[in-house]
Order: C-alpha cells, then structure tokens, then sequence
C-alpha cells in the first residue's frame, strides 16, 4: 500500500517541515536581498540613463559590481550615534523599518504547490488565512521605524522628517486599505493563496480587469506609503537633508537604504498578487511570473522617480484624503452593489 | 493632468533607450578642446633659441601677475629671456600675454590636465615652457 499524498505539516512530520520550511526562508530571503541589492543598481543605471548619463560604470563591467562596493564602504564608515540622541530607540528605529518589510514577503505565494515523493510542499513561506490583514498590519509597523528614527535622532530636521512620515504613511495606508478591501469583496478571502486562486482562470481573471480605479489607488497609496518619490515627504533630501535619517550613518543607513528597496519589493509583490494574479499569470512558471511582475513594478517607481517632482506636503495630504480616499469608499460601494446584483 | 504624466513619462523613457546618453568617459575617452582653447602656455622656438625678445609686455599686462621674465644679451646682442617663468597657480588662463606678444613667441596649447602634487610642480620654467 503506498502512503497517500498530503501536505507537510508541522504535527505529522516535524523534522521535514522545519528542513522545507528553512530552505523556502532561505531561498525567499536570498532572492528578495539580492533583488534589493541590485535593485540599487538598476536605479541607479536607470535614472543615470533617462538624465542622459551613465550611471556607475567604473567597478567591473557597466559597474555591475557598485551595489558590493557599496556595501563595503557603509560596512567600513564609522558608526556614528549622536550624543544627545535617545540611544535605543535610535539603534531600534532602523531594524523596525527594514524587519516589517522583509516579514512581510513570507505570505507572497510564489508558485504552485510542490510535490516531493508524497508531500505537498505549498511554494509560500507561511500560509495565513488572514493575509491580506497582516500586509496591512506590517505596512503599519514600518511607520514606527520611521517616526522614531526621527524622534530619536534629536535633530530638527529628522524630527520633521518623521512627522510628516507619520501623517503621510497613516493617510495613505487608509486608501490602499480601503483599495484592497474591494478587492477581497470579489475574492471572499482573505489569504493572499486564496486571492491568486481565484484570480488563476486566465489574465482575464485577474483583478486588474476588474477593479482597475483600485488597483491605480493602490499603486499610487503603496507608492507613497514607502516613501518613494514622487511622494518621499519623510525623506526630501532638497529640504530635510534626508530627513528621518539625516544622522544616520554607516550600517545603520544601509539599513534604511535596504528597508526603501525592500519596501518597493514588497508594494511590488502584494500589487502583482492582489491584481495581477501573482504567479499563476501567463507563463507556466510561478516564480517566473511574480518576479516579471515584481520587476515590472520596481522599473515603473523607478521610472516615475526619474521623471516627477516630489509633491508639496499640502499637496500630498489633500491627494490622500480629498481624492484617494473619496475615490477608494465610492469604488466599495459601487463593489458592494455590483456584487449583490450579479449574485 | 495625466496627459501631462504621460508626456513626462515618454520623455524619461526616450532617454532610457540607448544612444542618448552624453556622458563621456574621461579618462579612457576625451573631448578635442576647440582650436581657440586656452591651456598650458608654450614659448614658440625658432630654429636655435625661443623667439621670445624678453620685451616686457607679457607680464606688464597679466591682471595675475604670474609671468616673470629677466632679460639679457645673447653674444650676437640680440635679447632673450634669461629666466621666464609662469606660475600656474596665479595664473588665469586669460590669453592677454599671448594677445600682447609682438614676436608670436607665446601661445596657448590644448592641454588641460593640469593638477600636480607639489606647489613647486606649478612654476614652469622655460625650459618646461619651450616643450
């Protein structure tokens, strides 16, 4: 009699569960810092080339090397925390900045489930029921990174830095919530597996189609909710002098370096799984199609940072809650109505 | 509005495609200075010695003070400069002395690469000058 096939679990096989579920950490972990490490250089080439430059092109070929060499100078800096700075909460602030986003890819389903001799091994790190909550509560978090590394920093400027993130993050993670809450109105699930099941059928599935005003909403709300430019209030290097971590140096900074990256990966990947269909899209390979999607995404941000102003704060606020926000209760309803009536 | 978006966007993206970029490698690729370009000096030679006469008018009107020049009497009685010497760290690259040679015995070269390790690398001399 053979065994029946069945999914991994941690109560029937534990040591098995714990290896798969290593080795999937790993692999997410690496792949997510290695897009982060590199996402810095195709920026940089990016930008470089729409201003008509080059951008790096000194370390090995076409600088393919820089985001290496990048690391290895913030690795050497010297570490500096300022003397009049609130000591932990300013060697806190950047891990709570760069930790929630990283968290954030283990429910990003990445594929469909795996069969190895007679186990089903699910490709996502950890398969909530409530997914879409715990993006939401992550987005949050990432917040307090933020405002504290400005508090903590004693500084004015990083002061005003994490004020305005705070009211920025706090406003425009009202619309992208409201934004994914019609999402899941179609779906009727909350875990990011069941959305992309539902979503699998063909492109035409995906909620893109179906909710485009939400799916705008969301990538302009997730874009400003990562501090990304055009809306990169916190930051403002023209008129904050990096704001929130003006004094920041050394790893410390690459920390806040990474978490910006990070967080485009993450907007990325939940805007792909909640409208695009995550990796069940268009060729047969799962990972395949999220990371074409993910890169799509990163190149667009990319894109507009190359070519908007930043957005002045009063501008900003009255987006967020005079328009997006508007715009993103009006789309529920109207959700709301069509699903009863093709019900 | 997002009329004006998308002009932006397809403007940045024109850029991004190759052969747009203006960018030039210095050190492995350089710009031709144009012919009027002016650089380092240089004391123009005739067949035997530099045609300069030792004359006065070049540093008489540099506005940085930074040629000096001592004359004296070759055995054919003809004046040369016995020391002429610009300091590069005065100087403003301003062309008059060149404009107020009589004789065309100074000119100003293309080279721009300039920069030096020691104070004393910046005195040329003539016969740095002559080169």
């Amino acid at each position: 009699m053979t065994p029946e096939v069945e999914v991994l679990s941690l109560s029937s096989h534990p040591l098995l569960f714990l290896a798969a579920m290593l080795v999937k950490i790993g692999v997410v972990f690496g792949v997510v810092l290695f897009i982060v490490a590199y996402a810095t250089w195709v920026e940089r080439k990016v930008i470089g080339h729409m201003q008509t430059r080059l951008g790096p092109m000194r370390t090995f070929w076409h600088g393919l090397l820089q985001p290496i060499a990048d690391g290895m100078k913030l690795f050497f800096k010297e570490d500096i925390v300022p003397s009049q700075a609130d000591k932990v909460s300013y060697i806190l602030a950047p891990m709570m900045i760069l930790v929630p986003s990283l968290i954030t890819v283990a429910i990003i389903p990445f594929g469909a489930d795996l069969q190895i001799g007679n186990y089903i091994i699910p490709l996502q790190v950890a398969e909530l029921n409530i997914g879409v909550l715990y993006i939401l509560a992550m987005a949050g978090l990432g917040v307090y990174g933020t405002v504290l590394a400005g508090w903590s920093s004693n500084s004015k400027y990083s002061l005003i830095g994490g004020v305005r993130a705070s009211a920025q993050m706090v406003s425009y993670e009202l619309s992208a919530g409201l934004a994914i809450v019609a999402v899941f109105m179609l779906s009727e699930t909350l875990s990011t597996r069941g959305i992309v099941d539902a979503q699998s059928a063909s492109v035409l599935h995906w909620y893109v189609f179906k909710q485009p005003l939400a799916f705008c909403l969301f990538v302009v709300c997730g874009l400003a909710e990562i501090n990304r430019t055009p809306f990169d209030m916190p930051e403002a290097e023209s008129e904050l002098v990096s704001g929130f971590c003006t004094e920041y140096s050394s790893m410390k900074y690459a920390l806040f370096f990474m978490a910006e990256y990070a967080n485009m990966i993450v907007i990325s990947a939940i805007a792909a799984t909640l409208f695009l269909g995550g990796w069940s899209g268009p060729t047969p390979f799962g990972a395949v199609n999220l990371l074409g999607k993910v890169f799509a995404f990163m190149f667009f941000f990319i894109w507009l940072r190359a070519t908007f102003p930043r957005v002045r704060y009063d501008q900003l606020m009255y987006l967020g809650w005079k328009i997006f926000l508007p715009l993103a209760l009006a789309n529920i309803v109207i959700t709301g109505f069509v699903v009863v009536l093709v019900n | 509005m997002f009329k004006e978006f998308i002009q932006g966007l397809s403007i940045t993206f024109k850029h991004l495609l190759p052969g747009h970029s203006t960018t030039v490698q210095y050190p492995d690729e350089r710009l031709t200075p144009s012919p009027r370009f002016r650089g380092l000096h240089r004391l123009v030679p005739t067949q035997d010695r530099e045609k300069c006469v030792a004359c006065y008018l070049c540093p008489t009107v540099c506005p940085a003070k930074c040629i000096t020049v001592e004359s004296a009497e070759n055995e054919k009685g003809e004046k040369y400069p016995q020391v002429y010497e610009i300091d590069l760290l005065r100087c403003i690259f301003c062309g008059y002395c060149v404009e107020a040679c009589p004789v065309e015995a100074l000119e100003m070269t293309a080279e721009y690469e300039l920069a030096n390790f020691h104070r004393e690398d910046f005195k040329f001399n003539k016969k740095r000058l002559l080169k």
